[in-house]
């Protein structure tokens, strides 16, 4: 049980994949228009970052190592397509405002860096629970990302289009669109990521680094 | 003219980095120095622009047919990654310098999600063959002109005294920022 704790204290904090490990960069800076978009992608990754790896920790001993990669690829876009389905079908107007990037949530590094790092080497429940963690740690960071960008942009809080948790606009306050147009998302994850280097810099810690894939580790893709 | 402004459009307008945040791993993580900038837009160029063009035809002439649209992201993905290694394959038999210039970035390039997302947007918007050709080129270069010009910035940041915290991934990013928002200027073209 320990060790399940452990998976989703290691994705949260440790190893957020947004603010530490800087995955999954496109959902991160696309959808985070409002929490509430952020909410929905980042559950929906986690359910298809826990299913897959549970399957693929299960399948572990059958995939042939060669066709790996293939075979996950197929697993995660099964799932995804699932998801697709199941949101078009009970969330339409969540799955209108994510739009193709839901499908997109196939070639999200996070999940096929989990399924290779983590499910390929590693029994079944702490599998999940690595899913489950690194998921949550994903929905935390594009929620707050979302949230910031939409109280900035928009002038909102928690706004689900038609109406709103608090409406800053209502007492004065004019928003400052840029932060929801493309941008501002960059603005913002900057500064999120400058922040959380200045934290971990007074703790001693490393901070986070720009991914170099073809530095001095041709391999490190692959 | 409606092709033209097809290709302006997807290189330009709505650039696929700058815009629409796709291929935002390559951008960040292949843009060091401008030689393998160059390198990585070239490949991209390469296997968005025949990717566009099997995916539309499977899209068009199997899937339809057999009323099986709704597989189309695991096929799709599945057609790139099998492309992808069939070009690897063939530039290391015929084009053996040109392998050794590329090699490097085509296993990268499956997991680059400009090259599913312009797949997928081709089919939303119902495009035929020549028009899903048109805009995975017009894409393709915009990604191109993206990653070198971030990659020119990076290399003169080097040489800057970046304050302490926004070292690393944290400049990168405002750069990116800033170059959106000079590529919003483009959206008068239209």
């Amino acid at each position: 049980m320990n060790k399940c704790v452990e998976r989703i204290y290691n994705g949260l904090i440790k190893e957020n994949p947004t603010f530490v490990l800087t995955l999954g960069m496109c959902p991160t800076l696309a959808v985070t228009t409002s929490a509430i978009n952020g909410i929905g992608m980042g559950l929906s990754s986690t359910v298809v970052l826990v299913m897959s790896n549970l399957l693929i920790s299960l399948l572990r001993k059958v995939i042939p190592d060669g066709v790996r990669m293939p075979a996950f690829i197929v697993i995660v876009a099964s799932f995804v397509t699932v998801v697709q389905f199941l949101m078009q079908g009970y969330l339409p107007s969540l799955y209108d405002s994510l739009g193709i990037y839901i499908p997109l949530i196939v070639v999200n590094c996070i999940i096929l860096g989990r399924a290779e790092a983590y499910a390929s080497k590693n029994p079944a429940i702490p599998s999940a629970f690595d899913g489950l963690g690194m998921g949550l740690g994903f929905t935390c960071a594009i929620t707050i990302l979302g949230a910031i960008r939409e109280l900035i942009g928009a002038g909102t809080i928690l706004s689900t289009g038609s109406s709103a948790l608090v409406d800053f606009t209502n007492y004065g306050f004019t928003p400052a669109s840029i932060f929801i147009l493309a941008p501002g998302a960059f603005f913002v994850l900057a500064m999120c990521i400058a922040v959380m280097n200045r934290i971990k810099r007074k703790h001693g810690m490393k901070p986070a680094e720009v991914p170099d894939y073809v530095g001095d580790d041709t391999t490190k893709e692959e | 003219m409606n092709l033209l402004i097809i290709a302006i459009s997807a290189a330009l307008v709505n650039n696929v980095v700058l815009s629409q945040f796709l291929g935002l791993c390559p951008f960040l993580g292949v843009s060091k120095k401008i030689n393998t900038a160059a390198g990585m837009g070239g490949a991209v160029i390469g296997v968005i622009t025949i990717s566009s063009a099997l995916c539309s035809l499977i899209y068009d002439y199997i899937l339809t047919p057999l009323d099986l649209t709704y597989l189309n992201t695991i096929v799709f993905i599945l057609v790139i990654a099998a492309l992808v290694q069939f070009v690897e394959m063939v530039l290391k038999k015929c084009s053996p310098a040109l392998y050794e210039a590329l090699g490097v970035y085509l296993p990268l390039i499956t997991t680059n999600c400009a090259v599913l997302g312009i797949a997928l947007t081709n089919v939303q918007n119902s495009y035929n063959l020549i028009e899903s050709v048109i805009s995975g080129f017009g894409t393709a270069v915009g990604f191109t002109i993206a990653i070198i010009i971030m990659a020119g910035i990076r290399e003169r940041n080097e040489y800057n005294d970046v304050p302490e915290s926004f070292q690393g991934m944290p400049i990168v990013l405002l750069t990116a920022g800033l170059m959106s928002i000079a590529f919003f200027g483009f959206s008068g073209i239209l």
